[in-house]
């Protein structure tokens, strides 16, 4: 029996593809949109736009409640004690990079910031960067043969020089969740900052922050079915004390003279000039519409996708899956074939599937490889559209084999 | 401007191919033509960057008519520097001035393969020849 989603209908963008013969299978670049989210971005605009916190006008206040009211929503979805606690940056990279530059000062030469060897570019950039301004050891933890961090190494690299772990949920390559717990555990008893890339885990599954006890957790709206150009960074409240703040302007500030100022604490302070105020508004609706959803049968329909998925590809024995992925994606070569001819002909036939080294340049070295395809599942996805994916697959293997 | 028999042939053999199967096919027959390279001009100074995949492209003048060499670790787009090449060599610098090469992709059919979205390379390639053809250390 093939798997359908009830939830598809809720998507006009995936319905819109394949209307045009577009099999969509790379959500975890970025996601469809459910129509509650379109509706709430235009309706946003429709009833008249105003900008936040600061005026006294009626349209100013409702504009202003409905952005406050998506901190709110946020801060439940990732059950933080306090809507304070999120700040709303332009993307999860610039989320990161806030940190890299708030924490700047923390540091001093010869201290060590340990990430792993599967992060994506976001995660991996500010830091090295940073490390290159401050003399800093950037330590980057190995993976196992399947696809995880290896604890056991970990647990030998993560030492009293230890000052910050950097390190992702879920692999937007290899599809695995990390073995958060344990690692945050070695950090925290060196006394290191602890910071979550949650960017494709936030959507593949509730994640609780206070349960994981990290001290900052970063995600991003548009692969979380909402909007583009919103970034959500969560700090508990002693670690986001410890930023400096980084960018300056509109609303940020307590106080100012033209030689001195005084900013405000998070989130606020965090917040310089006006922010993409429709997308946070809109991402508060998207997040409604998913707390609607039964999360139990939203994770049994990707669990059964993601199954045939991996069945699929195992039974196609030219190919050679990347590590073992547990949910989510899964990245896979072809012995002989050039990824990128094989992503040719798989968008010939109207597959939107990614090819490449999926801003993960370094992970892919290491694994001695130049790029690799990407199937990713949202939860609209259904059975028939894995199954377009293989007659494609299989043809364009025909072409090239 | 009369086009080079090369690339005559290039638009009767497309235009015959309907299909996405067939045009792909015919693409990398293309490919195989290349003259290939040798380990020493598949070297950095040639390496076009900016592609995903790797690609190289040489020019260089003779008697007033440009000859390049190209070639790709992906074979699709060795294809494509095939159907370039068969555009471009043996024409002046004048003459290569002023070949619309997009207009070139597209009457193949191939156009969409030049769309800034792609990062297979080509567009990178025709600024590199661009440079080349100037006289640009690219």
């Amino acid at each position: 029996m093939s798997l359908t989603s009830p939830w598809r209908a809720d998507f006009p963008g995936i319905l819109a593809l394949a209307a045009e013969g577009q099999t969509y299978l790379d959500s975890a670049a970025t996601a469809q949109k459910p129509q509650a989210m379109l509706n709430a971005l235009l309706g946003y605009y429709a009833s008249g736009a105003a900008n936040v916190h600061r005026a006294q006008h009626v349209p100013g206040e409702r504009a202003t409640r409905a952005f406050e009211a998506t901190r709110e929503k946020a801060a439940r979805w990732l059950n933080a004690a306090d809507a304070q606690q999120i700040v709303f940056t332009r993307s999860a990279t610039e989320a990161l990079n806030l940190l890299a530059y708030g924490l700047e000062q923390r540091f001093i030469a010869g201290d060590e910031i340990v990430i792993s060897a599967l992060e994506h570019h976001a995660n991996l950039l500010p830091w090295q960067q940073l490390a290159q301004r401050r003399q800093l050891k950037l330590v980057v933890l190995p993976l196992d043969a399947h696809g995880l961090i290896d604890l056991s190494q970990a647990a030998q690299l993560i030492g009293p020089r230890t000052r910050l772990l950097a390190v992702s949920q879920l692999s937007n390559v290899l599809g695995c969740w990390q073995p958060l717990e344990p690692l945050l555990a070695l950090a925290q008893a060196q006394g290191a900052l602890t910071v979550v890339d949650g960017s494709q885990g936030v959507v593949h599954g509730r994640t609780d922050v206070q349960a994981l006890s990290c001290d900052f957790y970063i995600c991003s709206s548009h692969k979380l079915y909402g909007p583009d150009g919103v970034g959500l960074l969560y700090g508990r409240p002693q670690a986001l004390e410890q930023l400096a703040h980084w960018q300056f302007g509109g609303e940020m500030l307590l106080h100012t003279d033209y030689a001195n100022a005084r900013f405000r604490p998070a989130p606020l302070g965090f917040e310089a000039g006006t922010p993409p105020i429709a997308s946070v508004i809109a991402l508060g609706a998207s997040l409604d519409y998913l707390g609607s959803l039964d999360a139990a049968a939203v994770s049994a329909h990707e669990a059964a996708l993601h199954a045939e998925l991996l069945s699929g590809l195992r039974q196609r024995q030219v190919l050679r899956l990347l590590g073992t992925p547990s949910v989510a994606l899964a990245s896979f070569v072809v012995e002989g074939v050039h990824h990128a001819d094989l992503a040719h002909l798989l968008s010939e036939q109207g597959l939107a599937v990614r090819a490449g080294h999926h801003c993960a340049m370094p992970l892919l070295q290491g694994l001695g490889l130049s790029g690799a395809v990407r199937v990713s599942l949202g939860l609209y996805n259904d059975g028939a559209d894995l199954q377009r994916f293989f007659n494609a697959l299989d043809q364009a293997l025909e072409l090239l084999l | 401007m009369s086009l080079p028999t090369a690339a005559s042939e290039a638009l009767q053999a497309f235009a015959a191919c309907p299909s996405w199967d067939q045009r792909a096919r015919l693409q990398m027959q293309w490919g195989e033509r290349l003259e290939p390279l040798s380990a020493e001009q598949c070297c950095s100074e040639h390496l076009v960057a900016g592609c995903a995949s790797q690609v190289w492209l040489l020019g260089q003048q003779h008697e007033g008519h440009w000859y390049f060499q190209a070639s790709s670790d992906a074979r699709l787009l060795r294809g494509l520097l095939a159907l370039l090449l068969a555009r471009v060599n043996g024409l002046s610098s004048e003459e290569l001035a002023a070949a619309d090469l997009l207009d070139w992709f597209s009457q193949l059919g191939l156009g969409r393969q030049l769309s800034p979205s792609r990062s297979n390379g080509l567009n990178a390639v025709l600024q590199r020849m661009r440079a080349v053809s100037l006289g640009e250390r690219a």
